[in-house]
């Protein structure tokens, strides 16, 4: 395609500090650009944008694609200064008419996860009426839950990180140390695995649900006790897309708080366990458990090379030939870049289903907006 | 939650599990590390090492080996055989003895420890009172005489280590009998030689360490007579017929002392100082041994002038006007010298000379002239220059092996002809059902090939890659032939190097094609070498190719070391494999995999930068491909840039490794940690820091500071070395379609990433005619971006595919090509099976995130039962960072069983781990040792011998050519057969490996078979 004049335009216009916006409206197009560093009011941005698509007399909902692909709600000031300074260089827009529009679609995800229809549907009611009391959490992505509270002792928690589609990285350090037990023989002093370091702005900071010197005990369900640093370690890493740590944690007060309350009740305490409970009620219902063994990411597999085209001159240097051949086919690019920002959380089935979409009618590949297929680069990153 | 849960127990499956799989460590091949004693027992013919870390070994006939291990981790002093018996006593640095013997159970002998004993002064005696320092078994079979630092000698009695104290002989009741002059200032000495008198068991000669030497009278208990030297005595001789003792002294001079129990001699018959006139070091230790010809052989240690040769470790043979100072590479531990047995026989005749170094055992023929070295069956020094890699391959065909065997013997001409001199005992092992080659590369260039069929690890053929480069070593080649008329007469003999010329040269990966005869060398500096067996010797060039597997990106630099200069124009090869092509990888960095494909002629190699593919019959590169990740820049800059790191993190890793002792230490003696009861203080702990040096508490102070902890972080796509190819294998198999195969190469990254080339390569008859070519018709990224240790196509009946050639040569049912295959993929956290031609995942087992071990090693194995004679099954064999051995069945991925290995801090030895194609292995339990294991009921290569003290035979020592017994022919032809393959002995094929499997009576036998049908049904 005319990949060179693509380039050349977003670097002008990446030059004078201005973004490029493409925005979709059902199968039209309209491209504009905003002033990166003043882009304005809100208000400002939606008129421009209704003018512009001239639905000036239909109420609309605005998205944009962030960075890892998933589609975010532009609805004030602030997040549209967010799109707008994220933009990496293009900035996509989302218009859909309010009322087709589904609160719900916004979220992590929400770009590729194609399965999670049925999950909408189902739990539609009970979302609507979430939607209308606190404030909007489906227009943030999960990073982190409490889980299995109902059968944990209360002394010990289970947390899970999402480090799908975050950037952030994970961000703790483990150590060795002893911990005390309680046996019937008295206390007994036995090794065990501690958190020694957070990193400040990782994801396991952020949840504010580990901290320095809590114990841990269980990952992904595998009890540490008798293991060495080394195969915790091991462990962690081996299931850090989707991991779930036990831990005691080194502060209890916010335990004993909550186990003089009634069990079971939502939380209407100020201090922070309260925070844990709400965040945990919303999440438990996403938890159901066909999800959690799909925790998988699936492995990406590129088919190289399948048009006759491709294949290489028979003499000279067949081997720059091929390292270049699967470069230039849009399709392939299309195809990586599709497996990189899917996130990984469909089967490969489902990738190849949307690539033969893709194959057949390129025009079809504008329904699911590709996450930065042109502009990414040179520079295919797998 | 389903994958917790533990898999459904099928009694069948476990009985049938039992059949197959059996994890036994069967024998060590190679040379002890860190020998510290020699012992020999002329009767049993029978040899004994001792090592520092308190085992045992016993060498007789080759495959008669046993092997005992101290109870005490302390190195062991002294072996010494009891006359006429199986047994020996041992001394260890901890002052304690030991009995050992060698008892039959069930028509094979095993070593074993009977009884130990520490012998106890009176209360209040300084230690040194019973700090043993010689041991004299005597020929009464009963007594033990233990000469002491305090100058006593004491008596004990065997085998319950009894103190005779009234026979004790003191240095006070020696005095007694000594003149006046022969007492003053000779009280407290100690003893250093104690010796029976060679005809007459009632006299012993004790010799002091300040010079005097007495014979004592048993009976009598009385001085018979004495010897009074002026030097520092080290150790005496006593001539055969007890006329002459030989003294030798610590000025390295030897003294004669003619006996006669009438005449007091107080001046030596002969002295001499061979390596004199100027200061010598000592002679620690002497033998004067008597021939039919009439001149003696003087056979000692040490005595070198200590200014030149004073570093030189050397053992000197004198013999008329015959004189060679043997040089060793290493220390010298002790040396014996193999004689006439035969009490009654009127010389000694010695015929071989046993010198144990610390890194190799060397054997010199005495009888031929010019004194050649024996090429020992075993105790083979594998670091003679230290190990890179190994390659094992099974199931050698016989003209491959007797064409390695032929180039072999031509390298060992220097050899002496005499057979093995130490032959004692009888190997009961079945000869080897096949006939198995492990294959070292060295860090100086060289892949030495072993027979690795039978309990002996056999040096069959040394190859070196060198003569193909251009290194600094050549020009100096001419000045170490240095001149003849040399003093002292030095002789370098033994073959322990470990000096390399140039690091370079290293080999890091071997392969070999058993029926082609092709082989693959790649090495540190990005070499591929391809050789091929040539029977003649020849002289031709070697065609250099150069692969740039960084192709066009620009902008790198390559800081580590340069390419190996290539000689140009011909070059002569001896016979053996001779190189005929050179691919130099650019950057020329350490190859990281190889893989060799005889049928379709190509060879494929890897690097941290990326891999290509290399058709050796139209001698042309067909690709490369670069798999650097632009961000990799510490892959690109070469190892240099990161030496620094390495020092760091090494020194980190030794101070962890201080704090840990120290923290173990502070743990109270004896009670689990468990024991400790919190908040009541721990006088032990207190004791402990206080007794700690200084140094080690700052030590500590700073590991507080920072303590050991691990980042926990997803890997990304970013990080070093992910395009380091870890793996390359070819497949015929279904890459595009489902009703097409095609030959396809596979290559697996650190970075989790494989990618899959379909290859065309042209039929045999226009194969020079056309080229091969290739393009990339596959990528697979693993989402959890492990390092792919191994790939695998299974054919459409879940079979591994065969090895090329191997259905050409019928030794392999074809490839089921029927059905689909499928793909398996081993990567350090996981195995994965997916379907082929559509890469989509089917089945997978997660080894990390379950229990925190990674994959090392993998290999595929046939696992033949024990019980059913053709039944077997092919499974993966799995060795973990944790060193654990696991067998994963194909193709379910079900775990089978799991044994614990290599202790998990021994890094090298889970390095160094390879596995066989049925079920066994070998791994490296010091530089010098290979671990044989087998985890298979049926493939078990372990001693089986006997030693038997009733026929303790009165041999008459060997002579060169055939001169032997009728008797000894009988018991040693198995043993001919098995080391000499010319006589085409072994039987090809798969006999039987275990005797006891053919007792089995009939009905066991069809009711395993009923379950093994029951289970496949």
């Amino acid at each position: 395609m005319n990949r060179s004049f693509h380039k050349s335009q977003t670097l002008r216009f990446y030059d004078c500090g201005a973004v490029e916006v493409k925005s979709k409206f059902g199968a039209e197009f309209r491209r504009f650009s905003l002033d990166r560093h003043k882009p304005g009011k809100f208000e400002d941005f939606y008129q421009l944008v209704v003018h512009t698509h001239h639905i000036s007399n239909t109420e609309v909902t605005i998205g944009y694609a962030d960075v890892h692909g998933d589609l975010l709600p532009i609805n004030n000031d602030d997040n549209f200064c967010k799109a707008v300074s994220s933009a990496n260089p293009l900035l996509r827009v989302f218009i859909q008419k309010r009322e087709e529009a589904d609160h719900y679609s916004f979220g992590a995800g929400t770009l590729s996860r194609k399965k999670k229809v049925l999950v909408t549907l189902r739990d539609e009611g009970l979302r609507r009426r979430a939607h209308l009391d606190i404030s909007m959490p489906h227009d943030f992505r999960p990073v982190s839950s409490i889980i299995d509270v109902d059968i944990l002792p209360e002394t010990h928690r289970r947390v899970r990180l999402y480090r799908h589609g975050c950037e952030k990285p994970l961000g703790f350090y483990i150590r060795d140390g002893t911990s005390v037990r309680v046996t019937p023989h008295g206390l007994e002093k036995v090794p065990g695995i501690f958190i020694s370091r957070m990193v400040p702005g990782g994801l396991a900071e952020s949840t504010g649900l580990l901290a320095v010197n809590d114990e841990v005990l269980e990952v992904n369900g595998i009890e540490v006790a008798g293991k060495t640093l080394d195969q915790v370690t091991d462990m962690m890493i081996a299931n850090s897309h989707n991991l779930i740590v036990t831990v005691k944690p080194a502060n209890q007060r916010n335990n004993i708080v909550r186990s003089s309350r009634t069990s079971g009740s939502s939380g209407q305490s100020t201090d922070s366990a309260a925070s844990h409970h709400s965040l945990l009620a919303h999440d438990l219902q996403n938890c159901h458990p066909d999800e959690m063994e799909s925790d998988e990411e699936a492995d990406i597999v590129i088919e190289g090379a399948l048009e006759p085209q491709h294949i290489p001159k028979p003499q000279g240097a067949p081997s720059s030939t091929l390292s270049r051949a699967n470069g230039t086919s849009l399709v392939d690019r299309l195809h990586r870049d599709l497996a990189l920002h899917s996130s990984g959380r469909e089967s490969n089935g489902s990738i190849h289903r949307l690539l033969s979409s893709l194959k057949s009618d390129p025009r079809n590949s504008l329904i699911l907006p590709p996450g930065g297929v042109e502009e990414h680069g040179p520079a295919i990153t797998l | 939650m389903r994958r917790f849960l533990r898999p459904g127990h099928d009694p069948a499956r476990e009985r049938l599990k039992r059949d197959l799989f059996q994890f036994n460590k069967t024998v060590e091949h190679g040379f002890p590390h860190q020998p510290s004693a020699l012992g020999y027992s002329p009767s049993l013919r029978i040899l004994a090492i001792g090592t520092r870390s308190g085992a045992i070994k016993l060498y007789g006939a080759p495959g008669v080996e046993f092997m005992g291990l101290h109870r005490e981790n302390n190195a062991v002093v002294q072996i010494h055989f009891l006359p006429g018996q199986c047994k020996l006593v041992t001394l260890l640095d901890d002052n304690s003895l030991h009995l050992w013997s060698l008892k039959v159970k069930g028509g094979v002998s095993e070593l074993q420890e009977d009884e130990s004993f520490t012998l106890r002064g009176p209360p209040g005696a300084a230690p040194s009172a019973t700090q043993i320092t010689v041991v004299l078994p005597h020929s009464s079979q009963e007594l033990l005489y233990l000469g002491t630092e305090s100058g006593n000698v004491f008596v004990v009695q065997l085998p319950s280590f009894r103190v005779l104290e009234d026979r004790t002989i003191s240095s006070e009741a020696v005095l007694q009998w000594l003149p006046e002059e022969a007492c003053q200032r000779r009280v407290f000495e100690m003893v250093e030689a104690l010796q029976e008198h060679p005809q007459d068991p009632g006299q012993i000669l004790i010799g002091y360490s300040r010079g005097l030497v007495i014979i004592w009278d048993l009976q009598g208990s009385r001085v018979l007579c004495h010897f009074l030297s002026s030097q520092q005595l080290e150790n005496v001789s006593w001539q055969r017929d007890g006329h002459l003792i030989v003294t030798c002294h610590s000025d390295g001079s030897h003294c004669q002392w003619p006996v006669s129990s009438d005449t007091q001699q107080p001046e030596p018959l002969h002295s001499s100082m061979p390596y004199g006139p100027f200061p010598c070091k000592a002679i620690t230790k002497i033998f004067w041994l008597t021939t039919k010809q009439g001149l003696p052989f003087t056979i000692f240690q040490g005595g070198m002038p200590r200014a030149s040769y004073g570093d030189r470790h050397c053992i000197s043979v004198f013999h008329d006007s015959q004189q060679t100072a043997f040089d060793f590479t290493s220390r010298v531990i002790d040396f014996t010298v193999l004689a006439e047995a035969d009490p009654a026989a009127a010389f000694d005749d010695p015929y071989a000379l046993v010198v144990l170094a610390e890194e190799e055992i060397v054997v010199i023929d005495l009888q031929t002239p010019g004194w050649p070295p024996v090429q020992p069956p075993y105790l083979a020094s594998l670091h003679c220059s230290a190990i890179t890699c190994s390659h094992h391959v099974s199931n050698i065909p016989l003209k491959l092996w007797e064409r390695i065997i032929a180039a072999g013997s031509r390298q060992n001409v220097h050899f002496s002809t005499m057979k093995w001199p130490i032959d004692g005992g009888t190997s009961l092992a079945p000869s080897p059902p096949q006939r198995d080659l492990l294959l070292t590369g060295h860090e100086d260039g060289t892949v030495r090939f072993w027979d690795a069929s039978g309990v002996c690890l056999r040096l069959l053929y040394r190859l070196s890659t060198v003569r193909v480069f251009l290194t600094d070593t050549d020009a100096s080649e001419s000045l170490s032939a240095q001149g003849e008329e040399e003093w002292p007469p030095l002789r370098k003999v033994g073959s322990f190097d470990p000096y390399s010329d140039d690091p370079r040269l290293g080999i890091q990966k071997i392969f070999l094609c058993k029926y082609s005869g092709y082989l693959a060398v790649a090495g540190t500096a990005g070499q591929v070498l391809l050789l091929e067996l040539n029977d003649e010797a020849a002289e031709h060039a070697v065609k250099q190719v150069e692969a740039d597997l960084l192709q066009d990106q620009e902008g790198y630099r390559w800081k580590g070391h340069e390419r190996l200069a290539a000689r140009l124009g011909p070059v002569r090869f001896e016979p053996g494999f001779q190189p005929f092509v050179l691919v130099q990888c650019q950057p020329p960095a350490v190859v990281t995999s190889l893989a060799l494909h005889s049928e379709w002629r190509l060879v494929a190699f890897g690097t941290s930068h990326g891999f290509g593919l290399f058709d050796y019959q139209q001698r042309r590169q067909v690709f490369v491909k670069c798999t650097l990740h632009p961000s990799d820049q510490l892959a690109l800059e070469g190892p240099l840039s990161r030496v620094k790191s390495l020092k760091k993190s090494l020194r980190q890793s030794f101070r962890r490794m201080r704090r840990s002792r120290v923290s173990s230490r502070k743990r109270p003696p004896g009670g689990t940690p468990g024991e400790v009861s919190l908040g009541q203080p721990q006088p032990n702990s207190l004791q402990m820091q206080t007794a700690g040096t200084k140094a080690e508490q700052t030590g500590l102070q700073n590991m507080e500071l920072a303590p050991v902890q691990r980042k926990i972080e997803a890997r990304s796509a970013e990080d070093s070395f992910t395009g380091f190819v870890r793996t390359l294998y070819f497949a015929d198999t279904f890459l595009r379609d489902s009703s097409h195969h095609c030959p396809s190469l596979w290559a697996g990254t650190n970075g989790g990433t494989v990618y899959a080339f379909s290859l065309r390569v042209p039929p045999a008859e226009r194969r020079m005619d056309e080229t091969v070519w290739a393009e990339q018709a596959k990528e697979i990224q693993l989402m959890h971006r492990a390092p792919v240790v191994g790939i695998l196509v299974l054919d459409g009946c879940s079979i591994p595919l065969p090895e090329p050639l191997e259905v050409a040569h019928d030794l392999s049912k074809s490839p089921d090509m029927q059905g689909s295959h499928q793909l398996l993929v081993v990567s350090e956290e996981q195995f994965k099976v997916f379907t082929l031609p559509k890469v989509s995942a089917k089945l997978k087992l997660k080894l990390t995130a379950l229990e925190g071990s990674r994959v090392r090693r993998v290999g595929v194995a046939h696992f033949g039962s024990c019980q059913a004679e053709d039944y077997g099954e092919h499974h993966l064999a799995v060795l973990t960072n944790l060193g654990d051995i696991q067998v994963v069945s194909l193709p379910l991925l079900k775990p089978q069983v799991r044994y614990s290995c290599i202790r998990r801090e021994d890094v090298s030895g889970i390095a160094s781990c390879v596995f066989t194609k049925y079920g066994q292995g070998f791994y490296l339990i010091s530089p010098s040792e290979f671990e044989r294991f087998s985890l298979s009921t049926k493939w078990l290569v372990e001693p089986r011998c006997l030693v038997d003290s009733a026929k303790i035979r009165n041999h008459s020592h060997p002579n060169n050519g055939d001169s032997i017994g009728p008797e000894k022919i009988v018991g040693r032809a198995r043993n001919s057969g098995s080391q000499h393959d010319g006589e085409g002995k072994l039987v090809a094929g798969l006999v039987q490996a275990h005797l006891t499997r053919s007792l089995l009576p009939a009905g066991v036998l069809k009711e395993i078979q009923s379950t093994l049908e029951g289970d496949r049904g």
